[in-house]
């Protein structure tokens, strides 16, 4: 593991090779284990670890960056002359900012001793306990079993000095019976809130459940949407609240801001130190995180803005940018939708007819400005009738609005850390939405 | 910026030490991957960088197989106790797996290789200054925003170089150079709440090949960007896309992500044997199907072929990462099913004595995995002029903007950036918002017609994602334009 000390003395030498007006250091690696099982038996298992240090030089309003995993003397010498040389071959930017100075930054604990123990061994028996579930009920099991540290690291010439270090640990189980499957996932720095005995037993649950499974007509069917499924698809608007995205008219919020598009009872925040979130309290170039309020009662109140968009728009950095230079500007990465008391249990029991989704799969962006999105259901899709899941369904194809979907929400759950596959870990709650559309049906 | 492997010691050296690590008594076979690698990405916004940056990194990883199960480790840190200590780490960690284990892990023989491939180019990338690669962006992105309604123009170029050393302990030597270039562009106009977007020669960052700067010269980046721009913004003038069962013809670039989603994913044997269950998903084509699926129409005939042969395709490369040589392997044949992509572990589910070489990882810190080579479409008789006069009734469609198929890859729903209305065998209106949907046995068997190799392109697709950890990699796919019947066509935008 890199340490703070380790970073600064890289710096240094660093700055003794740059003849540059200013010079930005970004370190960034860890180690990161996985173990991998398929058929009830460990198949893959691996383990990491690497370092990157990355330079972007300035001279006279002209950036460029350089990367390089290597840390011998001649290597730092080499990133620091390769980073002069592209900047020097650019045109220079006017729109270019001086780096950001010293930061005080407010303290994040994401790092826990308990995650870096964890050993093979350790992965290995919690996956055979997974298997024994899984042979028990005539089932198979397929998942990851991951831990890991990480680090990231900002240092420039103007005296800045942003260090972070975090844990992770991820238990993701898919349990199969011959025709039907369960799904269940859970992330978190910590290691201790990892239980992937309760994982396996509930995705083998949700496979049980949907055995045999029918097929329905394609429609508009009530739904009920688990944190995966929610996370997964609203994963795929928040690149839009983004400064740039609007100036650059990309994003479907642009001639939207401030205008209610959403429910009343849809409320979105960005903010790195709620208790469930991830990540480090500075952005890219080592601006302080701040928490921002993007949508309240379905209202458009914010984007993000980094320090260069912020300045052209005319309003307040938010610490949301990436590393410079880049063309996108910025994005909120700690996405916190408020929920409310429901339980999935009520939701389903205050429907008359509906579906109810575990969680989707291979979701894209069908039209930019209407935000209609495709995708799957996957591992658990349930027909609900008078209040109760009646039985499995064959997986459906969707075409739905996000608009739409968040101006049809009826019932909200209680907000939690939850991760999917298409998008980041989210806090978020279950949905139940009075309108989805489903277009087609699979054939499983 | 030269990564230096070399400079102290060599790539070879690292591999010995690390194989030299290993209790040869206990290790069954171990293979190490040293790699080194250098990238160049530029990208112009509205007249203006967009970003520019190099990236070079040097590491290695370890395979081992122990009690019949894996281990694997990977370090970017060389020194020598690292080096030792990596090996240890894949041995612990293979000791690990056989806690869990169910059966044996066994490899199909191979021979042992010791060779040196190099992917030809004509000019090194890397040989040209960033300068002359800025000022051809520039250009480009000038044609485009000249047209009026134009509202943000980007271009973009790559250049990646990987040295790879591969070393086994069944005596395998080979070190392999492959130098990919890739560019490309788009043009997005935004008007009366509607975003159109235009990309070319491909969307996502356009067209990737194993080549050097030559691609650049080919591509005609600037010679093309005005029209693209030009359609762009027509499209909002276009009329919507209609619902219902149709006629289509599919573009070749459009045609290459087809057949990535619906028949390369499917055809990877890991996936067929529950490897990828928990991620990427399954696949339909259970092992009952091999020669027994009418997977095509009688014209549909499919290759793996990551032979220098085939072109120079993101999926061309001299040795895969088990170290077993390229090579062509029918996987439709006049319609019929009869291939899979596989492995030295995988091939033994198919009584294959010997794997068909896709194993592939992306750097030096991920396994290899089953991966899609070159997975083409061969090409037909038809001249792309006489299928359009052939047409009485249909839509041809061009550029893929969305792509979406189930986790056993049957059903599937892609949208495209345009489109045109085919009225008696002529190109008459052009529609926005296109897309159709079906069930890939269905699809395939409903293709009547496939362009002649005067329309085919080997096109690049560098963003195939697969495993986990999440690696990504390149994938060539051949394609002629093709003409496919009774097809759901605007189901996306029913709602």
């Amino acid at each position: 593991m890199l340490p703070k000390e380790r970073c600064q003395e890289i710096f240094s030498e660093i700055l003794r090779y740059s003849d540059a007006d200013e010079t930005e250091l970004l370190l960034s690696g860890g180690t990161h284990q996985l173990t991998r099982f398929a058929n009830n038996t460990i198949h893959q298992n691996v383990a990491e670890e690497g370092y990157v240090l990355s330079v972007r030089t300035v001279y006279g309003g002209r950036t460029a960056r350089s990367t390089t995993n290597r840390h011998d003397p001649e290597s730092l010498r080499r990133v620091v002359a390769e980073s002069a040389s592209l900047a020097r071959q650019q045109p220079a930017d006017p729109e270019l900012l001086p780096m950001p100075g010293p930061q005080n930054f407010r303290a994040v604990e994401r790092h826990f001793e308990e995650t870096t123990a964890v050993t093979p061994q350790q992965r290995a028996e919690a996956v055979v306990r997974a298997v024994q579930i899984a042979e028990k009920n005539g089932q198979t099991a397929a998942g990851t079993f991951s831990t890991g540290v990480g680090v990231q690291a900002i240092l420039n010439s103007r005296g800045l000095v942003a260090y972070y270090q975090d844990t992770h640990a991820e238990f993701s189980v898919t349990m199969m019976s011959p025709d039907s499957s369960g799904w269940a996932k859970k992330t978190s720095p910590d290691i201790r809130e990892i239980h992937a005995e309760s994982l396996a037993l509930r995705a083998s649950e949700i496979a049980s459940r949907s055995r045999n499974p029918r097929e329905l007509p394609p429609g508009d069917y009530v739904a009920i949407l688990e944190p995966a499924a929610v996370l997964d698809l609203i994963g795929f608007m928040f690149f839009d609240f983004s400064g740039q995205g609007v100036r650059d008219k990309r994003s479907f919020l642009t001639d939207r801001l401030g205008q209610k598009i959403f429910g009343s009872n849809i409320h979105i925040s960005d903010d790195v130190y709620h208790p469930l979130q991830f990540g480090p309290p500075f952005d890219g170039e080592g601006q302080n995180r701040q928490a921002v309020a993007l949508v309240e009662k379905g209202v458009v109140n914010s984007l993000t803005y980094s320090r260069r968009t912020a300045k052209t728009m005319g309003v307040e950095p938010t610490g949301h940018g990436f590393p410079l230079p880049n063309e996108w500007g910025e994005a909120p990465t700690n996405i916190v939708v408020a929920g409310d008391r429901h339980t999935v249990e009520e939701m389903i029991a205050s429907t008359e007819r509906g579906v109810l989704v575990t969680r989707f799969w291979y979701i894209r962006e069908v039209d930019p400005y209407r935000k209609i999105l495709t995708g799957m259901t996957r591992d658990g899709t349930f027909y609900v009738e008078d209040g109760k899941i009646q039985h499995g369904i064959r997986n459906f194809r969707f075409n739905e609005s996000l608009i739409d979907l968040l101006n049809s929400t009826e019932m909200l759950g209680v907000s939690e850390r939850a991760s999917g596959e298409e998008s980041f870990p989210m806090v978020v709650p279950a949905l139940k939405v009075s309108s989805f559309h489903f277009t087609e049906v699979t054939k499983f | 910026m030269h990564a230096v492997a070399t400079r102290n010691r060599s790539m070879r050296e690292y591999a010995e030490t690390v194989l030299d690590h290993l209790d040869r008594r206990e290790v069954q076979y171990a293979d190490v991957r040293v790699i080194e690698e250098r990238e160049r990405n530029i990208s112009t916004k509205n007249g203006k960088m967009g970003h520019t940056s190099s990236e070079e990194s040097l590491g290695l990883g370890v395979r081992v197989l122990l009690q019949g199960c894996w281990g694997f480790a990977a370090t970017d840190d060389l020194s020598a106790d690292s080096l030792a200590a990596v090996a240890k780490r894949a041995v612990e960690i293979a000791r690990a797996s056989a806690m869990a284990k169910k059966a044996d892990t066994i490899l199909v023989p191979e021979e042992k290789i010791v060779a040196v491939w190099n992917a030809p180019f004509q000019i090194d990338p890397f040989s040209t200054t960033v300068e002359d690669n800025l000022n051809l962006l520039l250009q480009a992105d000038a044609e485009m925003r000249a047209v009026p309604g134009v509202t943000l123009a980007e271009a973009s170029l790559h250049f990646q170089r990987t040295r790879q050393f591969f070393m086994s302990t069944e005596g395998s030597a080979i070190e392999q150079t492959r130098v990919v270039s890739g560019a490309g562009l788009v043009a997005y106009s935004f008007l009366n709440n509607e975003i159109q977007k235009r990309s070319y020669p491909n969307s996502f960052g356009g067209q990737y090949q194993l080549k050097g700067y030559e691609l650049m010269e080919e591509l005609k980046l600037v010679e093309n960007a005005r029209r693209v721009a030009e359609e762009a913004v027509a499209l909002h003038q276009a009329d919507q896309c209609p619902q219902g069962k149709r006629t289509i013809i599919l573009g070749s670039s459009q045609l290459a992500l087809q057949i990535h989603e619906s028949i390369g994913h499917p055809i990877e044997l890991d996936r067929v044997l529950g490897m990828e269950a928990n991620y990427a998903g399954m696949s339909f084509l259970t092992l009952d199907k091999l020669r027994n699926l009418k997977y095509g129409s009688a014209i549909v005939n499919v290759v793996a072929d990551a032979r220098l042969e085939h072109g120079r395709g993101l999926g061309t490369f001299g040795y895969d990462d088990e170290g077993v040589p390229a090579q062509r392997t029918d996987i439709i044949k006049d319609g019929l099913f009869v291939g899979y992509l596989t492995s030295r572990e995988t091939a033994p589910a198919l009584s294959a004595k010997r794997s068909n070489g896709t194993m592939r990882a992306e750097g030096w810190n991920h396994i290899p995995l089953i991966r899609m080579t070159n997975i083409s479409l061969l090409p037909g008789t038809r001249k792309f002029d006489e299928l359009i006069a052939d047409t009485d009734d249909g839509i041809y469609m061009e550029t893929n903007r969305s792509w979406s198929i189930d986790d056993r890859r049957y059903h599937f729903q892609f949208g495209c950036e345009i489109a045109w209305e085919i009225r008696n065998g002529k190109k008459a209106r052009m529609l926005k918002n296109p897309s159709y949907s079906g069930i890939t046995t269905e699809f395939w068997n409903s293709c009547d017609a496939i362009c002649d190799k005067n329309h085919w392109v080997l096109w690049g697709t560098p963003n195939c994602g697969k495993g986990q950890p999440s690696q990504t990699m390149g994938t060539g796919h051949g394609a002629a334009p093709a003409r496919f019947r009774n097809v759901t066509v605007g189901i996306a935008y029913a709602s």
